[in-house]
């Protein structure tokens, strides 16, 4: 079986977000660069599916230079190669869903791994795009995920709880935290990756849907108050407030 | 025209879809276009409310092969709806099935695509969406450069007003062959209370909970005064029974009520980035150093198992919640 992770990188959630001077992106001055989270545990599944049953697992970004640290970790971590597609990686999810099913088309991978959603884009779309234009199955924030032979089934959550899903392989399938738990690189694992070549192509020149086209901060929250007294005076004070000032009751 | 896809419930409209059709409408009526409410399933019945919240046109797909939602069959029954239809904007709630299905749509229909937006407004004839981005710490505006433009709106975040529409009902074919993917089963959870990305009203615990049993007090709280209850990572992580779905923040749930009651919880950057949409937030914390004050528009600087059986007692004497 032959499994296609897609890994994004994207800032650390602690970066502190400063608009670069077009007006519409992020000031990369400051940005700590890490693999999504969610990433990680699409990764960690493919691993323990080749653990489990064998497989071969290719790690994919689209990004630049600085995303080869994302493919270095998942080889670090057991991906067999590397691939890094040069291009913007942090725009339209459309247009990387584009880049990606370029490559992928042809290369008969059986399961698609993705997170749910890039972590501070949050687009949440790549996956079920990619899975579109592959022609292939979907499943979408899933939690638990077992394969047949040309099967898969797929635990994913809904409000209120979560629903199994079946289909058929290939299929993309985007992960949600609970699905299983990441692993840390070994220094064996880290040694190892050290010898490989992360294979460098240029992404496929496409059509955005979508761009953004002006990035501004959050207005200041007016400054909140402190209710005064013992519990109940401010249990009293708050419950009067709601109802008087905020009128939510 | 404007086409929103909608979710039944009960034979009733899923709130998340009654506001993102009266979004529709509001954008209709600022550009001249006609409103189409697409439903699917088994059986559509209830599919007229939609005329309720503006709906021009009602298109119903009923068929048995579509009493299970399937990934592939919605999107293609949605991007042919759109083709038949000649419609130049497609939306959805962003509930677990329009994020699901609306990329994939969007894909099939060259698409440009935003999800989870907080704002959206029609410029030049064209969909504009404002979202946020960086855990809300930044507001993207997103602006189209395809044919077609889709999004998913945000529940609780935009008002589902009612005004009458034609509602004129159509019935639409059902997408052949072999689907992909299918739903075989749905577990529910037990309590089959509100979603909290639906909710009014959300009482969260974090680790200055303590304890999964003492979560008690803020199930109480939430009774009396008719909301849910949420829960930090930490609480969920701390192996006190809290399943995932009640964890709310990046790695969680996304919430925008109308308030928010986080008790015991510190305020960090990845809990902030689930809840600061919420309209009023309340903190109740025993140190008044937490980040959490910052945000919130009422400060509670207290016990939180003093403060909130408080709460509840005097939420019960005022009876707030039982209108
Ligand atoms: C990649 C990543 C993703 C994450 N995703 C999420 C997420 O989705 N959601 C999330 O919540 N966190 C998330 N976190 C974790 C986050 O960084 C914090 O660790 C977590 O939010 C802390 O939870 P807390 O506020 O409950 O606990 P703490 O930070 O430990 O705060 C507990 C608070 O309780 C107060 N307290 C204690 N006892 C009492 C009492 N008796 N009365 C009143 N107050 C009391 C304390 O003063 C303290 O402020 C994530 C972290 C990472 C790295
Ligand atoms: N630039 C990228 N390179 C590789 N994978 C990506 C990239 N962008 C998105 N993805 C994948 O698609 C998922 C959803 O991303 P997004 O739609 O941007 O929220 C991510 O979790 C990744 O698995």
């Amino acid at each position: 079986m032959k499994i296609l992770v897609a890994l994004k990188q994207v800032p650390d959630t602690e970066t502190r977000i400063k608009v670069a001077a077009d007006g519409k992106s992020l000031d990369p001055a400051d940005v700590k660069w890490i693999t999504s989270p969610y990433d990680e545990y699409a990764l960690e599944e493919a691993i323990r599916i080749k653990e489990g049953k064998g497989a071969e697992v290719v790690a994919l970004s689209v990004g630049g230079d600085t995303a080869k640290e994302v493919l270095k970790n998942a080889l670090a971590l057991g991906a067999d190669t590397a691939v890094l597609l040069k291009g913007d990686g942090q725009g339209d999810a459309f247009a990387v869903a584009q880049m990606i099913a370029t490559y992928a088309k042809d290369k008969g991978f059986d399961l698609i791994l993705c997170g749910n959603k890039g972590l501070g884009g949050d687009n949440a779309a790549m996956g079920p795009m990619l899975a579109e234009l592959l022609g292939v199955a979907q499943a979408n924030v899933v939690v638990k995920l077992e394969l047949g032979e040309g099967t898969f089934k797929a635990e994913r959550e809904v409000e209120g709880g979560s629903e199994i899903v079946e289909g058929a392989l290939p299929a993309v399938i985007t992960a949600q935290k609970g699905l299983n738990e990441p692993r840390y690189a070994s220094l064996k694992g880290i040694m190892a990756a050290k010898k490989k070549t992360i294979e460098e192509l240029d992404a496929a020149a496409v059509t955005s849907g979508a761009h953004v086209s002006a990035l501004t901060l959050p207005p200041e929250r007016p400054a909140g108050r402190l209710l005064p007294g013992d519990a109940a005076g401010q249990a009293q004070a708050l419950l009067q407030a709601l109802k008087d000032e905020a009128k939510v009751f | 025209m404007i086409l929103v896809f909608c979710e039944l419930k009960d034979g009733q409209i899923r709130k998340p879809s009654a506001e993102a059709l009266s979004e529709g409408r509001r954008l209709a009526d600022a550009s001249g276009k006609k409103v189409g409410a697409l439903f699917a399933g088994a059986s559509c019945a209830g599919a007229a409310e939609a005329a309720k919240f503006g709906a021009d046109v009602i298109l119903t797909a009923e068929a048995p092969t579509l009493a299970s939602y399937s990934s592939d069959a919605f999107a293609t029954l949605l991007a042919e709806a759109v083709k038949a239809k000649g419609a130049s904007v497609l939306l959805a709630a962003a509930t677990a099935v329009g994020k699901d299905v609306i990329p994939r749509a969007a894909a099939r229909l060259g698409a440009g695509y935003a999800s989870d937006v907080t704002g959206l407004s029609m410029v030049d004839g064209k969909l504009q969406a404002v979202r946020p981005v960086y855990a809300g710490k930044a507001f993207a505006t997103t602006t189209f450069s395809s044919a077609v433009q889709t999004a998913t709106t945000r529940p609780n975040v935009f008002p589902a007003a009612e005004k009458a529409g034609a509602g004129t009902v159509e019935a639409l074919a059902a997408p052949a062959g072999d689907f992909k993917s299918v739903v075989k089963e749905i577990l529910a959870k037990a309590g089959g209370k509100v979603d909290l990305s639906e909710a009014n009203v959300i009482v969260s615990g974090g680790r200055g909970m303590k304890d999964g049993a003492n979560f008690k007090i803020l199930e109480e709280l939430a009774d009396a005064i008719g909301g849910v209850v949420g829960a930090s990572r930490a609480a969920v992580d701390a192996g006190w029974g809290l399943p995932h779905s009640m964890q709310v923040g990046q790695t969680g749930k996304v919430v925008s009520p109308t308030l928010y009651i986080a008790c015991g919880i510190s305020g960090a950057i990845q809990h902030i980035a689930g809840m600061s949409g919420s309209k009023f937030i309340v903190a109740i914390n025993k140190d008044p150093e937490a980040p959490i004050f910052k945000l919130a528009n009422y400060g509670i600087v207290g016990d939180l198992f003093e403060v909130v059986p408080e709460l509840t007692k005097a939420a019960k004497a005022m009876g707030i919640g039982s209108n």
